[in-house]
């Protein structure tokens, strides 16, 4: 069957099972979008506002649903406004895949019209990239860069097709999609098991490797073998359930006080797909010293690039685990678990009790609102640490941040793509630093009739980074301070939405009554104390030891 | 600190020379020498990298390059297993004063005189890194008007080839 180029990429993406894809036309990848609007009932494309929008809301839905998003954009401008939203699914490691237009081959390298080199660019920021160089490479290069995406350590791989790519004819048959197996690479894990079985103070650690790995059951049944307790990374977020009893919640920086703690005094941290990232170790010279630490990871470039592993163990997270567990009998560590009780309980005395419109109370009570099912989206900043402290997730992939880049402006982005994949209603938790970023993006929501609640947390200023000039800058606060007088009500209304502006918790209440049975999205206008900060902190180049527990410690 | 020699046999396909020194640089992998060429194989180029650096820093380098989807193998070459050499192009003044001692050095190293002006004398030698180092060291006697190296190439000794491993 002959079919010109852009009828190719259309149908090798429904080849793929593709059935959504994010983007926003332009001249270069005009038929591509022609073959869109021909094959609109097999795949339905979602228009955004920027195209920064649409690469995020092509990671959130990959993130909610574990497949490959797709984004697509025109050359020049289109692509460059890919670049952050594709460096924030590498850093996540997210499996993406982004099709952009480019000018005809010809031209390419004359600087013409809307030329870019979109593949110099992105070459840092994707796992692999194209410049499609015939019509009768394109298919497979598209197949190829789903394998490259999804396969062991997910990622975004972007394909440049150029215009005179897209209109020439070529023999196009459809293939099955391929999904390489994972291979369990590590042969021999008995010096680990050992490590393991010797251990008095086991501790497991895992990240978001773990969870692009679907290994919640095998983690559980691992803790339960060998008596440990579970922390986990902010991107391990929502891997297992919340309200297990063995899981202590976030390590690093403003990780839960028992989790850090604990696993400080571990001596034998079973780290499952993380990559011991500054926010997590601290001082890396003062982390874990006296600790034996099995490192199990699919990317092998994770050993010792930051901290040194006693073992590592490349492979899949489930498969490796698995392997673990085949070996090691149930042993039980009663003086270990009297520590981490201990941990516990002053963790349980630092608790935040004020009342009123505290970042607690408010997520605490938008806790209540929640289904299993929700995915829940932040920005960055303190409101995405107060999400990560304060939200309990039961079920994994329903916690949806920007761990690695830190990408403010994510938020709504992801969001719209997380509900779609999930068509489950979603939550945005922002700020109003990072929502203004790209808060354009709300009409898209409007327009695809969303269904999503965005809990804006407004203290006018730029909290987190307003929360480093307190304790760390004289209290300068130097462009911090946001002076907007927006009405984020009126703007939510201007574009469609509806909204509300919410100064206690009886307000708030309403608002969340009202929010969760709207049929669109929905945005709350929360005031907040711009004085509240995040605690724990770990004070940068400090270690757990000089870990900052509450306002109480500092002068501020 | 040790000296690693690796061979890369990456994709002979346009932009891989980037892909693998982009990797480098922004890994901040200081690097003493970089070689490509074409290989027995039109499929495949061949990347010969020398640096020095801690045995964490080797292990980094050879599992960031097999992330590349264009790199199809990664061998480290040792020293004693292997046979490595570079060839350097080496222009000095011609002065009569010292044209006697220079050619003396020359000869020593047979280093094949390749240009010959009232003004100038290029030089060629080939061998092994200290070697070459070496003859700069006695060219610095004399006066170095420029000088070329084209880096490290290096064969595992034996019949085995970088494809089988």
């Amino acid at each position: 069957m002959k079919l010109k180029g852009a009828d190719i990429i259309v149908r090798t993406l429904i080849e793929q099972n593709i059935d959504t894809v994010f983007g926003y036309p332009g001249g270069q990848i005009l038929d591509v979008y022609d073959s869109l609007y021909k094959y609109r009932d097999e795949i339905n494309h979602v228009l955004t506002m920027h195209e920064q929008g649409a690469a995020h809301a092509a990671d959130g839905y990959a993130r909610a649903t574990g497949r490959v998003g797709v984004v697509m954009a025109t050359s020049g401008p289109g692509a460059t406004n890919l670049v952050t939203g594709i460096a924030t699914a590498y850093l996540d490691s997210v499996p993406m895949v982004a099709i952009c237009g480019n000018v005809p081959s010809d031209q390419l390298g004359t600087d013409s019209f809307q030329e870019i080199d979109i593949t110099g660019i992105t070459l840092p920021i994707t796992k692999h990239n194209y410049i499609v160089g015939s019509v009768e490479s394109l298919a497979d290069t598209i197949r190829e860069a789903f394998c490259i995406a999804q396969s062991g350590r997910p990622g975004p791989v972007l394909i440049d097709v150029p215009k005179d790519i897209q209109v020439a004819m070529c023999d196009y048959e459809p293939k099955e999609p391929v999904v390489p197996a994972e291979k369990l690479v590590c042969k021999d894990v008995s010096a680990a098991v050992d490590c393991i079985k010797e251990s008095k103070r086991p501790f497991i650690y895992y990240g978001g490797g773990a969870i692009a790995a679907g290994a919640e059951k095998e983690i559980l049944e691992l803790a339960e073998r060998i008596d440990a307790p579970i922390g986990c990374s902010l991107m391990g977020i929502s891997g297992v359930p919340g309200s297990h009893s063995r899981f202590l919640g976030m390590q690093g920086m403003h990780g839960h006080y028992a989790s850090s703690v604990s696993m400080q005094h571990a001596d034998c941290i079973i780290a499952l797909g993380v990559r011991f990232n500054d926010r997590v170790t601290g001082n890396v010279g003062k982390f874990a010293t006296r600790t034996s630490i099995i490192h199990v990871d699919v990317d092998s470039a994770e050993f010792s690039k930051t901290v040194r592993p006693t073992y590592a163990l490349k492979g899949d997270v489930k498969m490796v685990v698995q392997a673990l567990l085949d070996k090691l009998e149930k042993k039980s560590c009663p003086e270990w678990w009297k520590k981490i009780k201990r941990n516990l309980e002053k963790q349980n005395q630092q608790a935040d009790m004020r009342p009123g419109m505290t970042p607690c109370n408010i997520l605490t009570m938008l806790g209540t609102y929640l289904k299993p099912d929700t995915p829940v989206v932040t920005d960055v900043g303190q409101h995405q640490m107060w999400t990560a402290q304060y939200v309990q997730f039961e079920k994994t992939r329903r916690f949806i941040t920007s761990g690695g880049l830190g990408t403010m402006g994510f938020g709504i982005g992801a969001a719209i793509g997380a509900q779609m994949g999930t068509s489950t209603r979603a939550v945005l938790v922002t700020g109003d630093g990072s929502f203004s970023m790209c808060m354009q993006e709300l009409a898209t929501a409007v327009s695809n009739r969303v269904p999503v609640v965005i809990l804006m947390m407004n203290n006018g200023v730029l909290g987190m980074v307003r929360q480093w000039q307190t304790l760390f800058f004289d209290k300068h606060y130097s462009n911090t301070e946001l002076n907007r007088t927006i009405d984020y009500v009126a703007f939510a209304r201007a574009l469609g939405a509806e909204g509300m502006r919410v100064q206690n918790l009886q307000e708030l209440q309403m608002a969340f009554d009202k929010a969760f049975s709207s049929s669109g999205p929905f945005l709350i206008d929360c005031l907040v104390d711009k004085n509240e900060l995040v605690f724990p902190m770990l004070p940068p180049g400090g270690s757990m030891d000089d870990l900052i527990t509450g306002a109480g410690e500092l002068d501020v | 600190m040790s000296k690693y020699t690796i061979a890369v046999l990456v994709k002979n396909q346009f932009g891989v020379l980037n892909r693998v020194t982009s990797m480098f640089r922004r890994r901040q992998f200081n690097i003493n020498s970089l070689t490509v060429s074409e290989t027995e194989s039109d499929a495949y180029s061949r990347i010969t990298v020398t640096y020095n650096g801690e045995p964490e820093l080797h292990n980094q380098i050879v599992n960031q390059l097999y992330k590349l989807p264009v790199v199809c193998k990664v061998k480290e070459l040792d020293v004693d297993e292997s046979v490595s050499c570079e060839v350097m192009l080496i222009k000095v003044k011609n002065d009569p004063a010292t044209r006697e001692d220079i050619r003396t050095a020359a000869d020593a190293y047979k280093a094949e005189t390749v240009d010959y002006t009232h003004e100038s004398i290029i030089m060629r030698i080939t061998g092994d890194s200290r070697r070459i180092d070496a003859f700069i060291a006695l060219m610095r006697e004399y006066t170095i008007l420029e000088l070329c190296r084209t880096g490290v190439v290096s064969l595992e000794r034996g019949s085995k080839t970088i494809s089988e491993i």
